[in-house]
């Protein structure tokens, strides 16, 4: 196998759940009510600490001295390959449900495939992680269902944000250069393998939810995977890898 | 049963530690004085959250970033075990926010001054959470039972935090000499404010002690500041920097501390909203909650619905 | 018992020296502010739910959740149960010599009430 995509198979697993998390984690102390704060916050803990599981196996194999922290502080935008969903702005409370719910639906059919790849430490990685998302689902579910068919100015709300984030989505299922290299090898999941489960399941919650399903042919943005980002990640970045820009090479 | 005989009842089981619990009958003044101490404790909890949550998303390390996010959203614990504990004496929670948001209620003034730099983060943990812990263990054996339990559940959770800030400004001070001088800034500009958390001089309260005598407070302001003073005097040692007191001194006599007066000027003037970041929290909170109203409100209307569906269905 | 309360505490100003809008009222609760409910948790197989406290939450789902993230952050539940606070009815402190005294004599409840001859062993 090409060690180098391998490597950037696990940094762009790690880079959408950090990216997320960092996201997520703006709420924390400005949340729509006390237990929804925790909530949020419980979420963006479990993507940091999934994050964190996978720089530091992706650390060991791309080697000379990367850390979990050199990896996640010091890459540029260029070279980050979440996908751009994770990257949009909070927004509301619609768009941050909506963003999670998108997201952690892929994340479970992936994480659930991953469960049987060869590599028995990124198999681990998603065992444990596949608990976190699993729950990040229904949570993500039942919030989409309540705004969705709460009050006409929640649905006004949810209908825009899907509006918004909906570009986004189909980067999911396009398979990056490494994932397609991997692939051939069975060492990658085939993402657009995917696809048709994600479309159901989103279409159920939606029905449930009383919002309409967008139509197909929409326009999708990508390029996040391959390190074409929107312009929000540069202003994360700049934020999160702050201190490490800063002051380089120091112990905290 | 008269007034008199209740209330000689009350203090009969107050004399005996025997917890005062919601349905059990208490002076007026005694609940009152509870809602206010809880909830303006409640309160310091949520708005305590904003100063550190500045810091979350810039945090050095993805270590740092889990455990500030962990104890930020304690926090968010905290104030809301505190907020349910003043609802066991009458009031919503929503009344006690409105209360916040309004300017009525106060909270520490602690949480009004700006956190500039990662060392401000060590030095909350040790100095700010340090100085809550001493008046929370105390609060364990409060008389108000819901308080006293709430309590006990924040100290046993808090136990980290304080170990942690400490620990920040440990890795720093053993490190180069720009850390150096951050912590020795940050341990500055915090150890004053700290000292006010305790709240004014016990001389300077009239009828002062009421709340003793109820055992809702078990030591004085000036004796758990002196507590402190101590204890951080000599943890201070381990981080190679000195708190910004010349008069802090080790009195053989005392077998405690002596140490300088505090700024009472600059304490009234932040409770009364002149701190640095008054305005800036009360106006985050205030955006938060009327943000988040049309969230409370979808949630609402859908839970009708869904028992009015139900219902249906049984019928 | 009118003696006013001038004593300060950490997280207790005081109204009249603290400035701020004195006279702000405070607003009724709103049909749109969620419910209380009570928690109760079983932390381990084969024990007791125990009350932990209470939170809000607009329905009984979100109140298993609410209570998930907010009372068992460091794993400290297998089992929740939520229930409004509205529909929990508390024995009246005033009554409880007559609830409870009456158990206190009937010492043949307790299983030290009997003598064994001690040979006997697990009864």
């Amino acid at each position: 196998m090409d060690n180098r995509n391998f490597s950037d198979y696990i940094l762009h697993l790690a880079d959408n759940v950090l990216i997320l998390g960092q996201r997520n984690s703006e709420w924390c102390g400005h949340g729509p009510v006390l237990e929804q704060d925790i909530a949020i916050t419980n979420i963006s803990l479990d993507l940091i600490g999934q994050a964190r599981s996978l720089y530091q196996y992706a650390a060991e194999l791309v080697g000379n001295g990367a850390t979990e922290d050199t990896l996640a502080y010091l890459r540029d935008a260029r070279q980050f390959k979440n996908c751009l969903l994770v990257e949009q702005p909070n927004g509301d409370w619609a768009h941050t449900i909506t963003r999670q719910f998108l997201f952690s639906v892929y994340q479970r059919l992936l994480y659930t495939k991953l469960l049987q790849h060869s590599d028995s430490r990124l198999a681990a990685i998603a065992e444990k992680s596949l608990k976190e998302v699993t729950y990040h689902v229904r949570w993500s579910s039942e919030w989409v269902i309540r705004l969705g068919d709460g009050t006409a100015e929640s649905n006004e709300r949810m209908c825009k944000a899907v509006e918004t984030l909906w570009p986004y989505t189909g980067e999911l299922f396009l398979p990056s250069s490494y994932e397609a290299a991997l692939g051939k090898e069975g060492l990658a999941v085939n993402v657009s393998s995917l696809q048709a489960d994600w479309e159901q399941q989103v279409r159920e919650i939606f029905s449930e939810a009383t919002l309409p399903y967008p139509p197909s042919g929409i326009w999708m943005q990508r390029g996040g995977k391959e390190g074409i980002h929107t312009e929000h990640l540069g202003y994360i970045l700049a934020e999160m890898q702050f201190m490490q820009r800063a002051y380089p090479g120091l112990e905290w | 049963m008269s007034i008199r005989e209740l209330e000689q009842i009350f203090l009969d089981k107050i004399d005996r530690e025997i917890k005062i619990e919601p349905k059990d009958w208490m002076p007026d003044q005694y609940r009152k004085t509870l809602i206010r101490q809880i909830s303006q404790h409640a309160h310091s909890e949520v708005v305590g959250m904003l100063p550190e949550g500045n810091w979350i998303t810039r945090a050095p390390t993805l270590k740092r970033k889990a455990i500030l996010l962990a104890k930020v959203q304690d926090e968010a614990g905290h104030g809301l075990y505190l907020y349910s504990a003043t609802e066991t004496l009458g009031v919503t929670r929503e009344q006690t926010i409105n209360d916040l948001h309004s300017g009525k209620a106060k909270y520490s003034s602690i949480f009004n001054y700006p956190t500039l730099t990662w060392a401000d983060i060590g030095a909350i943990g040790w100095l700010v959470d340090g100085a809550a812990i001493l008046n929370q263990v105390m609060l364990c054996r409060t008389s108000y039972g819901p308080y006293a339990r709430a309590m006990v559940r924040i100290c046993k959770e808090e136990s980290f935090h304080q170990r942690q800030g400490f620990e920040i400004l440990l890795v720093m001070s053993k490190g180069s000499p720009e850390q150096r001088a951050m912590v020795q800034d940050a341990v500055n500009r915090w150890w004053w404010p700290s000292l006010m958390m305790f709240g004014p001089h016990d001389s300077e309260s009239t009828h002062s002690e009421q709340s003793t005598k109820w055992k809702i407070k078990r030591m004085s302001n000036d004796e758990l500041r002196q507590k402190f003073v101590d204890m951080i005097a000599e943890q201070v040692k381990f981080l190679n920097v000195t708190l910004p007191d010349p008069k802090l001194k080790w009195n053989e006599a005392r077998k405690h501390y002596d140490f300088g007066e505090i700024d009472w000027e600059e304490f009234w003037n932040v409770v009364k909203g002149n701190g640095p970041c008054n305005k800036q929290r009360l106006d985050a909170r205030r955006k938060a909650w009327e943000e988040g109203k049309w969230v409370r409100e979808a949630a609402t209307a859908y839970a009708n619905k869904r028992a009015a569906r139900m219902k249906q269905q049984v019928a | 018992m009118n003696i006013r309360i001038t004593k300060y505490y950490y997280g207790d100003i005081p109204e009249d020296k603290a400035g701020g809008n004195g006279s702000a009222h405070t607003v009724a609760a709103k049909p749109t502010d969620w419910p209380l409910w009570e928690v109760f948790i079983r932390s381990k197989q084969g024990l007791d739910h125990k009350h932990v406290g209470s939170l809000h939450a607009a329905d009984a789902q979100m109140a298993i959740e609410n209570a998930r993230d907010v009372y068992t952050r460091r794993m400290e539940g297998v089992s929740i149960w939520v229930v409004e606070s509205k529909y929990i009815h508390a024995s009246n402190p005033e009554e409880a010599d007559s609830l409870y005294e009456p158990a206190n004599d009937k010492v043949y409840r307790h299983p030290t009430f009997y003598e064994l001859p001690d040979e006997l062993k697990h009864m």
